[in-house]
């Protein structure tokens, strides 16, 4: 009985630990996306936030969003299906929570004789179910789009769909190579793999086989696509705020917070993703199971513990950057025209990744024992 | 396009190459300020402007002040050289006459509407005796009624020309219709 219990309380660790960080990276993103705009921009960014004369920043500004939010008038529109349009916001936002859970953030933890992957849900088709996640993200948007009873909203809830099918295929066609290269759908299994050496006869023992450098292509292709799956700048027109506004067009007060929710929780789930299945996901270069083994014959072995704590942080600080990234993305490159992105997706990223997959087969035939 | 450009790619790669070129120089040069104290470095050109305002022009046009005379008395003589010259009539005169014989008139009253003002500074090149200058560096005047916009002479004969950087010397004058710290 204490054991199932234990069991279970493990279990909502994990999910716990994932949804604590995703939920906070989340809301930091929204403090991130002033800062770091603002920095780039040569300017100081949102600093007036504060709790008894302390600033900090601009670090309470995501709080002071969630008041005004939370306090702002919740308006439905007469003719609006009221069911539906109160669903969207929160399919939309849960939908991108949990696809979260089957990306690994560290090694397996040993205690107590006890083996607890470190990863929300051990899936054992992971990719295909963070996958599955991102795409039903869509449906909240469309929902709202259809069940806000306006033009704009509807135009921006297709543009979303059309957008959504456009990124779709091309990560899913981008995800192939990796898969083949790991030989598994695995996310725990894809980020063993990485910790290998790359070409171990010519290089030795000194590069890790991390997908950036076995897919470079994929990497460029998913990334891209990942941008688009966000619907953040390059790939905003769901919004267009300039000139439909977009999907969320009716919304108010926290629903509309929602959806700006599920934008930046989608960062974070590509970053994450991005960072599993291309940066090496947990692993740190030359750090096995019980400590590091370098390249030129140095070792420096650690305890169990040190060596999880350590993948575990690391893992956050590749997330951390792959996000540093796609803000950087967002506040550099113009929008997209609807079908300038359509003519990308379907005509650059689409038959690049199917090259990329039937690439990848050939190499690996070759190198096939 | 040449073909680079169609390409899309190494161009976005040179445009992120900018911009986080700018959020690194820019980091460290905030770093620099709040971490170690450096006075010089500035990572932005942001200036936090009511605790901190950007040095102004000495020939900024801001807000008139009537100049006085050693006694105190406005060096105005009530020529209505001003009132005339002001092509948004904002500036409203009565002469009376002065104690003195050897000063001609003094104005009873001098009102500026700053609501119609449209800040020329015709008034100022008018003036025969100098006696009406834009040199307070005092840009915020705001009021809650078109009445209050309207300045009298004894707000107007109470405030200091500005600092050679700009820096008001005077307090902003609040209008009657304004509380302070609301």
């Amino acid at each position: 009985m204490s054991a199932t219990l234990t069991d279970l309380g493990i279990a909502l660790g994990r999910v716990g630990f994932v949804m604590l960080f995703v939920l906070n990276m989340g809301g930091l993103l929204t403090w991130v996306e002033r800062k770091q705009s603002a920095v780039m921009q040569d300017r100081i960014g949102a600093n007036r936030a504060s709790i008894f004369g302390l600033r900090l920043f601009g670090l309470f500004h995501p709080l002071a969003d969630a008041i005004k939010m939370l306090t702002k008038e919740d308006f439905v529109p007469a003719r609006a299906d009221r069911a539906l349009f109160n669903l969207a916001p929160l399919v939309s936002v849960v939908f991108a929570l949990v696809a979260f859970a089957a990306i690994p953030f560290g090694d397996v933890l040993r205690i107590g004789g006890r083996e607890i992957p470190l990863q929300a849900v051990t899936l054992n088709a992971g990719i295909l179910y963070v996958f599955a996640m991102l795409s039903l993200g869509v449906y909240g948007v469309m929902m709202a789009g259809w069940a806000s009873a306006n033009n704009y909203a509807l135009l921006g809830g297709q543009r979303a769909a059309a957008l959504m099918i456009t990124a779709e295929v091309a990560i899913g066609a981008s995800i192939m190579g990796v898969a083949m290269v790991y030989g598994s759908l695995d996310m725990m299994t894809i980020v063993r793999g990485q910790g290998a050496a790359l070409l171990p006869q010519y290089l030795g023992n000194w590069i890790p086989k991390w997908g950036i450098l076995t897919q470079p292509l994929a990497f460029i292709l998913f990334l891209t696509a990942g941008i688009a799956a966000t619907k953040r700048i390059p790939f905003d027109f769901p919004e267009g705020e300039s000139e439909i506004i977009g999907y969320f067009v009716e919304y108010s007060g926290m629903k509309f917070g929602m959806f700006m929710m599920a934008d930046f929780v989608e960062t974070v789930v590509i970053a994450g993703m991005t960072t599993a299945l291309f940066l090496g996901g947990w692993q740190v270069p030359y750090l096995a199971a019980d400590g590091f083994h370098f390249p030129w014959g140095a070792d420096l072995p650690l305890s169990h513990l040190t060596v999880v704590t350590l993948q575990v942080f690391v893992f956050w600080l590749k997330v951390a950057v792959m996000c540093w990234f796609l803000m950087l993305v967002r506040w550099t490159l113009p929008r997209f025209r609807y079908d300038q992105a359509m003519r990308l997706g379907w005509l650059g990223l689409f038959p690049l990744s199917i090259l990329n997959i039937v690439a990848t087969g050939l190499v690996l035939l070759w190198r096939a024992p | 396009m040449r073909l680079r450009q169609r390409f899309y790619l190494v161009e976005v790669l040179i445009g992120l190459g900018i911009t986080a070129a700018h959020f690194f120089a820019n980091l460290g040069r905030h770093t620099a300020r709040h971490v170690f104290g450096s006075k010089t470095a500035r990572g932005a050109v942001t200036f936090q402007y009511p605790e901190e305002r950007r040095p102004y022009s000495p020939r900024l046009r801001s807000l008139h002040r009537l100049v006085r005379r050693e006694d105190g008395s406005p060096r105005c003589v009530a020529c209505m050289m001003c009132e005339t010259v002001c092509p948004a009539h904002c500036i409203y005169i009565v002469a009376a006459e002065h104690p003195n014989p050897e000063i001609e008139k003094v104005p009873e009253r001098f009102d500026i509407d700053l609501g119609k003002c449209v800040f020329c500074g015709y008034c100022v090149e008018a003036c025969p005796e100098d006696a009406i200058r834009m040199d307070t560096g005092i840009l915020e005047f705001s009021s809650y009624s078109r009445r209050g916009m309207i300045y009298t002479k004894e707000t107007l004969l109470g405030l200091e020309p500005a600092e050679p950087d700009g820096t008001p010397r005077s307090p902003i004058p609040i209008p009657a219709d304004r509380t302070p710290n609301l």
